[in-house]
């Protein structure tokens, strides 16, 4: 799978940072001036009186969560058949369209001669993915979607990134 | 010489001969007319219609593969009338053909998806459902029908009655129902089935063996030689390297046939063209040495040193007449010149022989499958890797149990051949076997050295067939794992055993080779091209006549054991 290893140059602290007084006075100074100067806005709203900047605004994730567009490209998903079989045919169009190269696919075939052709595996490597669209851009049989609105897929390891066909047709 | 007629097309005045086509005196001038019943190989049958052409004075579009050239006679191969008549065809052979491209085999070098894209590019007028035929239908061990793809334009069943003579297929029923099919009770079923693929211009007929295994868009080509018989088919190899995971990270998708108007035509035997397997399965992949009746790897250096040491340790003590090497007819020109450079010239190795006669005579016929399933024995005899002046052949030697006591194998499996009985005197004797092979087989499982060496397709070289055409290999593949060419490997064992031979590629061996064998005198890998050279092996000079280095016992008797090689074949 697709591993890109990294190198950052190392970032030595100054003295100035080393001795971390100054550096956390110099952000309690910035945490302040927000807490002041929206509770400033706040207020002044309260009063009636509209102001050109509006006072920040905290949903309280992730008990309470934004509202999503519809257009919005989210976590992928494979659509099933009547019968819980994929619809996808892996005709390999989405792997052939993905600029990440995240999409594997290894095809199959049925006895039925009606879809002959099946993923016996569909891996995608979120790790890898830019949530370009281009799969369901491409796909004939809208078998992949992206409107599952989940947007969080963070793991603990790159080989959990990597979505199975099992847990891409559960939704 | 034929009669002549004058004639314009497009604009253009040519003189063709009398009785050509349009269609053919078109290519000839570079003008491409759409076609799918026509193939160059095949008879004209003038059935799919897709090459209509403009004639002036004829009252309708005519078919350009089979509407002969006349005297005066004046065609417009695209201009508006011809091109509308294109479409109109198009659209009649695409009324009932499914929309299968997501899971068709053919998508992607479909003749339908081309032609479509070039000058179809029309919006669908069908109203009515289209007719269903027979999906996934199985033909024969090679081949499987989509009926509802064809488009009946009869190439497969003119292949099977003119080239391959076996009249297993046939077009069935009448009208929008008519369908492709197999005899009652026949299968389709002949050594060159598979080639019904090659000419299928659409998804109709698909290949068993490279059924939903990779799209081809993901294919890349090479040109290669075929390696399962003694005619050297040219081939293309298609190989996928750009989605590994596709058919569990094997490389080698297909082999499909190269057209070759002096070996193969456009055809090639369903043995050769499935005989790929042992590409990616079963290789040898590091060089290893037997210890304890285990095997452990060891790196190319060690394996070198150790081989060559106890080549050396051999000579010493029983003499070269104790050593015997078995080169492979299924080793390139280039490799076997190294062997007779290396052990029967520097080393003075007198049992040389290449030929191990097989078992059981191979299937043979009169088209292009040999009975000698050996590339280049050719060229082994050419090289003279033979015994001469009354030494005794491989077959004597190994069995009769004379005093061996070093054995270098390339490539034969001795012990799959004549058994384990047989070879046990010889086994027993022997302070040395030596394997250099591509795959694991009987006789390295035995060898105390195992080299692992490089397929046909991970390296260049040459083949001679068995006209004696000289035919070049181009390199598809990186050697798998740590097997090296067998030429590398044979340098480098040369420089340990004393003999500087200095080739840094193959080109520059086969150009040492040319200057000193007489039948391939002045030749080099650009005067072979991708076609081949055929050289003269009339009364063939199995010893060069021209000496630049120290030769000796120099003979020219024909040895009575070998394959016959002619050029009347």
């Amino acid at each position: 799978m697709a591993y890109y290893n990294v190198s950052r140059p190392s970032e030595k602290l100054t003295w100035r940072e080393r001795i971390y007084l100054p550096e956390l006075f110099k952000g309690l100074r910035i945490t302040t001036r927000h807490f002041v100067v929206n509770l400033a806005l706040h207020a002044v709203r309260l009063l009636g009186i509209k102001t050109r900047r509006r006072g920040a605004v905290t949903f309280q994730y992730p008990e309470e969560r934004r509202p999503l567009s519809p257009r919005l490209r989210t976590r992928h998903r494979l659509t099933k058949r009547e019968d819980g079989m994929p619809r996808c045919v892996a005709c390999m169009m989405c792997e052939t369209v993905c600029p990440a190269d995240c999409i594997y696919i290894v095809a199959g075939e049925l006895p039925d001669p009606n879809v002959e052709k099946y993923p016996v595996r569909f891996d995608i490597d979120l790790g890898v993915c830019v949530f370009c669209g281009f799969c369901v851009e491409a796909c004939p049989e809208d078998a992949i979607r992206m409107d599952t609105g989940i947007l969080e897929i963070a793991s603990d390891s790159r080989e959990e990134m990597i979505y199975s066909i099992d847990r891409l047709l559960s939704g | 010489m034929a009669e002549k007629v004058h004639c314009t097309i497009d604009g253009r005045t040519v003189e063709p001969r009398r009785g050509q086509t349009i269609l053919q005196v078109a290519d000839e001038l570079g003008i491409y007319i759409p076609r799918y019943c026509y193939h160059p190989g095949l008879s004209i049958a003038g059935n799919c219609r897709i090459c209509l052409v403009s004639v002036e004075k004829a009252p309708k579009p005519q078919i350009a593969c089979y509407t002969q050239v006349q005297e005066g006679m004046t065609v417009w191969t695209h201009n508006e009338a011809a091109q509308k008549a294109r479409r109109g065809v198009l659209e009649f052979l695409l009324v009932n053909h499914p929309l299968d491209c997501p899971v068709c085999d053919q998508a992607g070098e479909c003749w339908l998806q081309d032609y479509y894209m070039q000058f179809g590019l029309y919006t669908s007028r069908l109203r009515e459902d289209k007719i269903k035929k027979a999906k996934a239908k199985v033909l024969g061990p090679a081949v499987i029908l989509d009926a509802e793809r064809c488009i009946l334009c009869t190439r497969c069943v003119r292949f099977c009655n003119e080239i391959a003579g076996t009249h297993e297929l046939e077009v069935f029923q009448m009208g929008a129902h008519e369908e492709l099919g197999t005899y009652p009770g026949v299968e389709l079923k002949n050594p060159y089935s598979g080639c019904v693929v090659d000419i299928c211009p659409v998804g109709a007929l698909t290949d068993r063996d490279f059924r939903f295994k990779a799209r081809v868009w993901y294919l890349s080509e090479q040109k290669s030689v075929c390696p399962g018989c003694a005619t050297g088919c040219n081939i293309r190899v298609h190989f996928n390297q750009k989605r590994t995971h596709h058919a569990l990270g094997k490389r080698v998708m297909r082999l499909k046939p190269r057209y070759n108007p002096h070996v193969n035509d456009w055809w090639m035997c369903d043995e050769g063209r499935y005989g790929y397997r042992w590409i990616d399965e079963g290789r040898l992949l590091v060089p290893q040495k037997r210890r304890d009746g285990t095997y452990v790897d060891l790196d190319w250096d060690q394996a070198l040193s150790d081989v060559a040491s106890g080549l050396r340790a051999v000579m010493d003590k029983h003499g070269p007449s104790s050593v015997a090497v078995l080169p492979s007819p299924q080793q390139t020109n280039e490799a076997l010149y190294l062997v007779r450079r290396l052990f029967a010239e520097h080393l003075g190795v007198r049992h040389v022989d290449f030929w191990i006669p097989p078992a059981t005579q191979g299937y043979h016929d009169d088209f292009l499958i040999k009975a000698d399933k050996n590339p280049n024995s050719a060229g082994a005899r050419l090289l003279g890797l033979f015994p001469r002046d009354g030494s005794p052949a491989a077959e004597e030697f190994l069995l009769n149990h004379g005093p061996l006591k070093a054995l270098y194998v390339f490539r034969h499996d001795l012990l799959g051949r004549y058994g384990e009985e047989a070879l046990r005197p010889l086994l027993g004797n022997l302070e040395l076997l030596v394997y250099q092979g591509t795959n694991r087989n009987a006789t390295s499982r035995r060898a105390d050295y195992v080299l692992p060496s490089a397929a046909y397709m991970e390296e260049h070289g040459t083949f001679v067939n068995f006209k004696g055409r000289v035919q070049r290999l181009f390199q598809c593949l990186e050697p798998l794992a740590q097997s090296l060419p067998d030429w590398k490997i044979l340098v480098r064992l040369a420089v340990l055993l004393g003999l500087e031979l200095g080739h840094s590629g193959q080109e520059e061996i086969f150009l040492d080779m040319a200057r000193e064998i007489p039948a391939l005198d002045g030749l080099d890998y650009a005067a072979l091209g991708d076609q081949g050279v055929e050289s003269d092996f009339s009364g063939i000079p199995l010893w060069p006549k021209t000496v630049n280095r120290q030769r000796s016992n120099v003979s020219r008797e024909q040895p009575a054991h070998l394959p016959r090689v002619t050029n009347d074949e």
